[in-house]
C-alpha cells in the first residue's frame, strides 16, 4: 500500500474522531455544551490526538526500521557465490536495492508487466531497466536478480502490513477517543498535554539534528585520524594533498589554512566592527525618525545579498583595485585575489550583522539612563561613550563574536576573493585560502571515500565547528555575565 | 511635629530663584502647558501637584531644558534663573543642566560602580584638580544624600545593586556632586517604599539649606511635609500658588479644593 494511500485514510480516520467525538460529548449532556468539561471543540481535538498521533509515530518508525530489516533478508538470502571478484557485500546490496526499485518504477510506469520479469534471463531484465532510466554498474547476475525479486515481494507485502496496522491503530485509537467523549472528560487537559508534547518535540528535533551533525563528523574524523597522524595534521605548517593518481604521500597541515582564516575573518572584522557599531550609534541616537525607516532596511539589505555575489564583486572589482592601486605600487604582489580582497569584501557583508544586532541593542538601553546623563550635563556623545556604549556593551560584544562565527564559515567570498593557495604569510595582499575552501576542494571531484585526502575535509570541518562553537559558547558567556538586569 | 514645619514655613524668603512667565510648552499638536508664570525662591523647597497628565513633570523638564531632547516638543516663553533668560541663543544647555540638577522617578543609577556615578558629573566638568580633590568631592555628595556611611566600604561596587532607596540616593549624590545651584526632583519617591521615603523625604529637609528644591509630586501628603511653596497644575494651566500651609488649609479655587479633598484626580 502506498504511504500516500495510507495518509489519506489517516487524515479521514482522524477528521471522523474529531466529529464523532465532538457529536458524542455533546450528546452526553443533551446538548446543553455549558454543562461540558471542556469546550466541545477540545472533544473533537481529543480525538483528532489520539486517533492520529500513536498511528503517526507508527508510521514513522516502520519507514525507519523496514529498510535495516530488508538489508539484514538480502544479505542473509545472498552467499557468498553471488560475490564476484572485486567487488562488496554493499555494493551488491545496492545493487539488489536498486535493482527492485528499477522493477517498481517500472511497473509504475507500465513499461512492463510483472508477468514480463517473471521469466526472464537476467541480460533480458537488464536491458529492460535501462530503457526505464535505471544504469547498472556491473551486469546483472542471476542470484543478484533473485534477490531484487525476493526484495521486491518482501517489500511489498511488508507495506501492506504497516498500512494495515496503522490505519487498525488509528481506528483503535479514535473508538477509545470517542467513547471517552463524555461530560466529565477533561478533553482540554488531554489537549494542552498534546500541545506541550508537539512543542517539546519540536524543540528536541533542532538539538537532535546538530547532535547528529556533529557525531557523523566525530566518526569520520576519528575515521581519518586512524590513518593520519594526529600532530602531522596540527602542527605542520605544509598543506600539499596529493591525490591518489598523482602518488607520493600528502601534506594534510591545516596551520596554513587556519592562518588564512583567521587573517581573513581578522580583516573583515576590522572593516566591519567600527562601521557597524557606528552606524548602529547614529541610527539608534542621532538619526531622525524618517531617516532610520529608510537607512536600517538599507543597511540590512547587505544582509540579504548572496555570498557569491559578494565574491563576483571581489574577483571583478575590488581585486583587480586593489592590486593596481596599491600591491603593484607597493612592490607588494601581482595577484589580484589577495587576503585583502577577501576580508574587506567580507567586512562590508559583515556591517549589516554588527550594526543591526548594536542597534537593537542600543536601543534596548532605558532612556532613563539617557535622561539621567543628559540632566547631570553631559553631551550627547558623552553620554554615548560613558553610559550608553558600556551599558550595550555585553551585548555588542555578542554581536561582534556572532560576526567573527560568520566571517570563519564564509567559503564563497574566499574562493573568489582570495584564492586557493594554501599559505602561511603576513603579506595581507598574497593569496591565501581557508578551512572552508579546502573542505570544497577536497571533496568535489572524483574522490574515494576511504582516504585520508578526503577525509581530511571531516576534521577540518569539525576543527571549525569547534571554533565557531567555541566563540558562540564565549559570546553567550560574556552576555550572560555582564548583562544589565533592567526593568 | 506639624507645627514645627509650619513655623519653618513661615521663613520669608525673597530673592526669586527661577522666574517664569508665559511658558507655553506644545509636543507636537498638544498644548501640554498653557501660559504659566511662576516665581520660584531661592533655599525653598517647592513642590508641584496635581492629577495625572496635568503638565508639572513637562514644566519641570522646562527649567533644565531637559525638554530640548525631546524632538517634538517646543517651548515659547520667558524662563529666568538669576535674571539670565534660559532660552536665550547663547545659553548652552549643557552648561545650564549642570547647574540645574535633576533627579527621576524611577532610581536611575548607570552600570558603574557607586564612585563612578557620583564621580560622572565632575568628571566631564572638569571640577576635580586631581584624584583626591575627586574623592573628596565623592565623599562630600554621598554624604549630603545621607548614603556615605552604607556605601564607604564599597565603593567600587555596581551601582546597580544596590536597593531601591539606596540607588535613589545615589541619583541624588549624583546630582549634588556637580554643585548645581537648583535640584529638580520628578516624583522622586514614587517608586519607593515608606521608609525609604521617609529617608529622602529628610534628606530633601537638608538639601533646602543649600539648594532651590522642585519637587513634581502624586502625594498631597509628602508635599504638605516637605514643601514651603506648593503649585497646583490642572489641564496644563497653573491654578494656584502660594505657601503651602495656605494651598492646603484654605485653597481660592475650587479646583485645587477638589483636588487636595480628593474629590478630583
Amino acid at each position: 500500500m502506498q504511504v500516500s494511500f495510507v495518509l489519506l485514510f489517516l487524515a479521514a480516520i482522524g477528521t471522523l474522531a474529531f466529529v464523532f467525538a465532538r457529536h458524542r460529548a455533546i450528546a452526553s449532556v443533551d446538548g446543553d455544551a455549558r454543562r461540558l468539561h471542556s469546550l466541545p471543540t477540545y472533544y473533537g481535538l481529543n480525538g483528532l490526538i489520539v486517533s492520529l498521533v500513536p498511528a503517526l509515530a507508527l508510521l514513522i518508525g516502520w519507514m525507519l526500521l523496514q529498510p535495516l530489516f530488508l538489508e539484514r533478508a538480502i544479505r542473509g538470502d545472498l552467499s557468498r557465490a553471488a560475490l564476484r571478484e572485486g567487488t562488496t557485500m554493499s555494493l551488491v546490496v545496492s545493487d539488489v536495492r536498486r535493482v527492485a526499485d528499477g522493477l517498481e518504477s517500472g511497473l509504475l510506469a507500465q513499461d512492463f508487466t510483472a508477468s514480463d520479469f517473471a521469466e526472464a534471463t537476467p541480460a533480458e531484465v537488464g536491458a529492460m531497466l535501462m530503457q526505464g532510466g535505471t544504469a547498472l554498474g556491473a551486469p546483472l547476475t542471476q542470484p543478484v536478480l533473485d534477490a531484487a525479486k525476493d526484495y521486491r515481494a518482501t517489500s511489498r507485502t511488508l507495506r501492506w502490513i504497516m498500512g494495515i496496522a496503522v490505519l487498525a491503530v488509528a481506528v483503535i485509537g479514535a473508538a477509545i477517543a470517542i467513547h471517552r467523549s463524555e461530560g466529565t472528560f477533561r478533553a482540554r487537559n488531554v489537549v494542552e498535554k498534546g500541545v506541550l508534547a508537539l512543542l517539546m518535540a519540536s524543540a528536541s528535533i533542532a538539538i537532535l539534528t546538530t547532535l547528529g551533525i556533529v557525531m557523523s563528523m566525530l566518526f569520520e574524523t576519528a575515521n581519518f585520524f586512524s590513518q593520519y597522524p594526529f600532530t602531522r595534521f596540527f602542527f605542520n605548517a605544509t598543506w600539499q594533498p596529493s591525490f591518489s593518481g598523482r602518488g607520493g604521500a600528502s601534506e594534510l597541515g591545516i596551520l596554513p589554512l587556519l592562518w588564512g582564516t583567521l587573517y581573513i575573518s581578522f580583516i573583515a572584522l576590522i572593516v566591519a566592527v567600527p562601521i557597524g557599531l557606528f552606524s548602529a550609534i547614529y541610527l539608534s541616537e542621532y538619526a531622525g525618525r524618517a531617516f532610520r525607516s529608510v537607512a536600517k532596511p538599507a543597511i540590512e539589505i547587505l544582509a540579504g545579498i548572496p555570498t557569491i555575489v559578494y565574491g563576483l564583486f571581489a574577483l571583478i572589482t575590488v581585486g583587480p583595485l586593489l592590486r593596481d592601486a596599491i600591491a603593484s605600487p607597493l612592490g607588494l604582489g601581482n595577484s589580484a585575489s589577495s587576503v585583502m580582497t577577501a576580508g574587506l569584501v567580507m567586512g562590508i557583508m559583515l556591517i549589516p550583522f554588527v550594526s543591526s544586532l548594536s542597534d537593537d541593542i542600543i536601543n534596548a538601553v532605558p532612556q532613563a539612563m539617557r535622561d539621567g546623563s543628559l540632566g547631570l550635563g553631559a553631551t550627547k556623545s558623552e553620554t554615548i561613550r560613558q553610559v550608553i556604549v558600556p551599558a550595550a556593551l555585553p551585548g555588542i560584544v555578542g554581536a561582534i563574536l556572532l560576526a567573527a562565527s560568520r566571517a570563519i564559515g564564509e567559503t564563497m567570498i574566499v574562493v573568489l576573493g582570495a584564492g586557493a593557495a594554501a599559505r602561511l604569510d603576513l603579506n595581507p595582499f598574497e593569496a591565501m585560502t581557508t578551512v572552508t575552501v579546502k573542505i570544497v576542494s577536497q571533496l568535489t571531484g572524483d574522490t574515494d571515500f576511504n582516504s585520508p585526502e578526503t577525509l581530511v575535509a571531516f576534521a577540518l570541518g569539525l576543527t571549525l565547528f569547534v571554533i565557531t562553537l567555541g566563540l558562540n559558547v564565549l559570546a553567550l558567556f560574556i552576555v550572560r555575565k555582564y548583562r544589565e538586569q533592567y526593568e | 511635629m506639624n507645627d514645627m514645619r509650619h513655623m519653618e514655613r513661615a521663613v520669608r524668603v525673597d530673592t526669586t530663584k527661577i522666574a517664569a512667565r508665559d511658558v507655553q510648552v506644545f509636543y507636537g499638536d498638544t498644548h501640554a502647558i498653557k501660559n504659566v508664570s511662576v516665581d520660584i525662591p531661592d533655599k525653598t523647597v517647592t513642590a508641584f501637584i496635581g492629577p495625572s497628565g496635568c503638565g508639572k513633570s513637562t514644566f519641570l523638564r522646562c527649567l533644565n531644558r531637559m525638554n530640548d531632547t525631546i524632538s517634538t516638543a517646543r517651548v515659547e516663553g520667558h524662563i529666568e534663573i538669576d535674571g539670565e533668560d534660559i532660552y536665550d541663543r547663547r545659553v548652552d544647555p549643557v552648561q545650564l543642566r549642570a547647574k540645574v540638577g535633576m533627579v527621576f522617578q524611577k532610581p536611575n543609577p548607570f552600570p558603574k560602580s557607586i564612585y563612578d556615578n557620583v564621580a560622572y558629573g565632575p568628571r566631564i566638568h572638569g571640577l576635580a584638580r586631581d584624584r583626591a580633590d575627586l574623592d573628596g568631592i565623592v565623599e562630600k555628595a554621598l554624604r549630603r544624600a545621607a548614603l556615605w556611611e552604607e556605601v564607604k566600604d564599597r565603593l567600587s561596587a555596581a551601582g546597580t545593586g544596590l536597593s531601591g532607596g539606596q540607588q535613589q540616593r545615589l541619583c541624588i549624590a549624583r546630582a549634588v556632586a556637580t554643585s548645581p545651584e537648583i535640584l529638580l526632583m520628578d516624583e522622586p519617591c514614587s517608586a519607593l517604599d515608606p521608609i525609604a521615603t521617609d529617608q529622602v523625604e529628610n534628606l530633601i529637609h537638608e538639601l533646602r539649606e543649600n539648594y532651590s528644591v522642585v519637587i513634581v509630586t502624586h502625594s498631597m501628603s509628602q508635599a504638605s511635609r516637605v514643601s514651603q511653596k506648593t503649585a497646583y497644575f490642572h489641564l496644563g494651566e497653573l491654578v494656584e500658588y502660594g505657601e503651602t500651609g495656605q494651598i492646603f488649609t484654605n485653597p481660592q479655587d475650587m479646583r485645587t479644593e477638589n483636588y487636595i479633598t480628593g474629590r478630583i484626580g
